[in-house]
């Protein structure tokens, strides 16, 4: 008879050190830097590539069991939430709107993060980082495809989402988080570790993904819920070794530091100016609100990074000068952010709405140094003209920032009545900026930004008109242009939530799940 | 002190875990928000697989939490019997 002798497992660490290491060689025929070309050009001195060690001691056998159970939880939550017409349980019919800000700005970030981690991963020579860019890439395609299948239930019934690569692509705002990730894929494989792993994983998604999930959770989302738990718990995992990464290269040469405190000064910036759509959401969007973006800002920015850059501290790294400028602004960014999209209701993708009574109490209530004083009584006036019947649509295509691409609409530091315009002129061109960091960074590498694909320009250039326009004809309406090329129906997918569709349809089908027809 | 924080999803798995955090950690503080439970605490947070095991009557591998992981903040020390959070400065 057979007797089964259990064999001792590997201990974790054991494991680890199994699977990631000893995976590579040495060649014999090839020279390392034509192999790895990118690894030196820029600056950072790596020693002992094995000195790269994953916290969480993940592995790859480890890593399908845990994910596949992810999977399989997500899939059957949202059947159930199919099944049972769960969108007419969402609180009302706005909240929609932030997930299609969600799958036409986020979600195909998702997907270039994960062409980012796959490039990355074949470029560092060490089989450490390989194997957790490995892992990561195959975390930022799934979040991708989840995102979508998710949000793919919604597009059933609203507007807005039917074409929201394409619109990515194109729609003036949407190339704010775009030209984002597309700064970061485009710089070296240490930069993009930095931008993504770093600051944009460790110190900003947790104000992205948090309030945006228990937000969705509060507002009886269990789709997004789900989806947004689901690569949730990837993303703690995206978090720790964003942290790592920088404790790595620091602790590898003394000469990384200045380097990398340079990537960290532009991406806590870059990666903060894309939050703006988050900050709107979060104090507008969200018909129960979780906590203000004020909020939200002292305890996972202000509490916790700052608790990570006095860790930090002994390698010689600071806080990026940048956050003064933050902390001024964060009484009023949210509250800029969405009158702009109130202006530009005509040229979005999503619906813009006033705030009523109580929405406007909870904002004075969380904004008593601004929101009373200098939001209210736009807001009331707004309100007024709508009443009137002049909603006010604005069909003037704003200035853009060269650098976050976000029109100027920010205030000076300081100066909540006065908007803050900088300029630098480099090879006989004059370049526009919503801020001194933004213009800082362009400075530093300014024949990257030169480069920059600015959605205004781009229509003053007639690039952004469907094939065979003719702009010169008579009666020429651009935007009804625009909009074609964004393939947005005018009077569907833009304007005013009063006169939406959304709204319409979401109140006769709420009324037919409520009782019998 | 800084404060390092854990957040997990709200389900059945998670609240024997949750009260095993804080059987172990008596500075941490539990802040429940919609679907989710926050825990700060002061300097470091440990979870403890053997407080987890005795808690929910079966063998724990501390690698299932990923399951129900949503955010932490801190530097990270995992291995078979322990999860570790802390700041050093």
């Amino acid at each position: 008879m057979d007797m089964q002798v259990a064999k001792k497992k590997l201990g974790l660490k054991e494991r680890y050190a199994v699977m990631t290491r000893g995976l590579d060689w040495k060649p014999s025929y090839q020279k390392m830097e034509d192999i790895y070309p990118y690894i030196a050009y820029e600056g950072i001195k790596i020693h002992d590539w094995d000195k790269w060690e994953d916290p969480f001691r993940l592995t790859m056998d480890a890593y399908w069991k845990y994910q596949s159970e992810k999977e399989r939880k997500l899939y059957s939550v949202l059947d159930a939430y199919v099944q049972s017409n769960g969108h007419l349980n969402v609180t009302d019919a706005r909240y929609l709107n932030t997930v299609k800000l969600f799958v036409s700005g986020i979600s195909p970030l998702e997907y270039v993060a994960h062409r980012g981690f796959t490039h990355a991963g074949r470029q560092f020579p060490g089989a450490g980082p390989r194997v957790a860019c490995l892992m990561q890439a195959l975390d930022e395609i799934r979040h991708a495809q989840t995102q979508v299948h998710a949000i793919s239930n919604y597009n059933k019934y609203y507007n807005g989402m039917h074409d929201f690569h394409h619109a990515h692509d194109r729609v003036w705002f949407l190339s704010v988080p775009k030209s984002f990730f597309d700064d970061a894929i485009t710089a070296g494989p240490f930069e993009f570790m930095v931008a993504i792993g770093f600051s944009f994983e460790y110190v900003l998604t947790n104000l992205l993904f948090v309030p945006f999930v228990s937000g969705a959770a509060y507002n009886g989302d269990m789709g997004t819920m789900t989806f947004g738990f689901s690569a949730q718990s990837d993303e703690a995992r995206h978090m720790t070794l964003g942290l790592e990464v920088i404790k790595f290269i620091l602790q590898q040469d003394p000469a990384n530091v200045p380097i990398v405190q340079r990537w960290i000064d532009k991406w806590t910036w870059r990666g903060y100016r894309v939050l703006t759509l988050v900050a709107m959401m979060m104090d507008y969007m969200l018909p129960k609100r979780t906590m203000s973006w004020k909020e939200a800002w002292e305890i996972y920015f202000e509490q916790n990074g700052g608790a990570l850059f006095k860790d930090l501290a002994r390698y010689g790294i600071k806080m990026p000068d940048c956050t003064a400028q933050i902390a001024l602004e964060k009484d009023h960014l949210s509250h800029q952010a969405w009158s702009t999209f109130y202006n530009y209701a005509a040229a979005s993708n999503f619906h813009t709405w006033m705030p009523d009574e109580d929405e406007m109490a909870w904002l004075s209530a969380k904004y008593p140094n601004s929101f009373d004083k200098l939001y209210r009584p736009r807001y009331e006036f707004w309100r007024e003209q709508a009443a009137k019947g002049n909603r006010f649509y604005n069909k003037t295509l704003p200035m853009l920032c060269q650098t976050c691409q976000i029109p100027l609409v920010f205030t000076e530091p300081g100066d909540p009545t006065k908007i803050c315009y900088r300029e630098v002129d480099y090879k006989a061109e004059k370049y526009h900026f919503c801020s001194d960091p933004c213009k800082k960074i362009f400075e530093d590498e300014p024949e990257k930004y030169v480069q920059a694909w600015l959605p205004v320009h781009q229509i003053y250039q007639g690039n952004c008109f469907p094939e065979g326009t003719d702009p010169t004809a008579p009666g020429f309406d651009p935007l009804a242009a625009v909009l074609k090329y964004y393939n947005l129906e005018h009077g569907r997918d833009n304007l005013d939530f009063d006169v939406s569709e959304d709204k319409k349809n979401f109140e006769a089908w709420r009324g037919q799940a409520t009782k019998n027809v | 002190m800084s404060t390092v924080f854990i957040a997990l999803q709200t389900n059945e798995d998670t609240r024997q875990i949750i009260e095993a955090i804080v059987q172990d950690n008596p500075h941490a503080v539990v802040n429940e928000q919609p679907a989710m439970v926050k825990i700060d605490a002061e300097g470091k947070l440990v979870v403890r697989r053997e407080s987890i095991e005795e808690l929910i009557g079966r063998p724990y591998d501390l690698q299932e939490l990923q399951v129900h992981l949503i955010t932490m903040s801190g530097n990270l020390d995992q291995d078979d019997d322990a999860m570790t959070l802390y700041w050093n400065a």
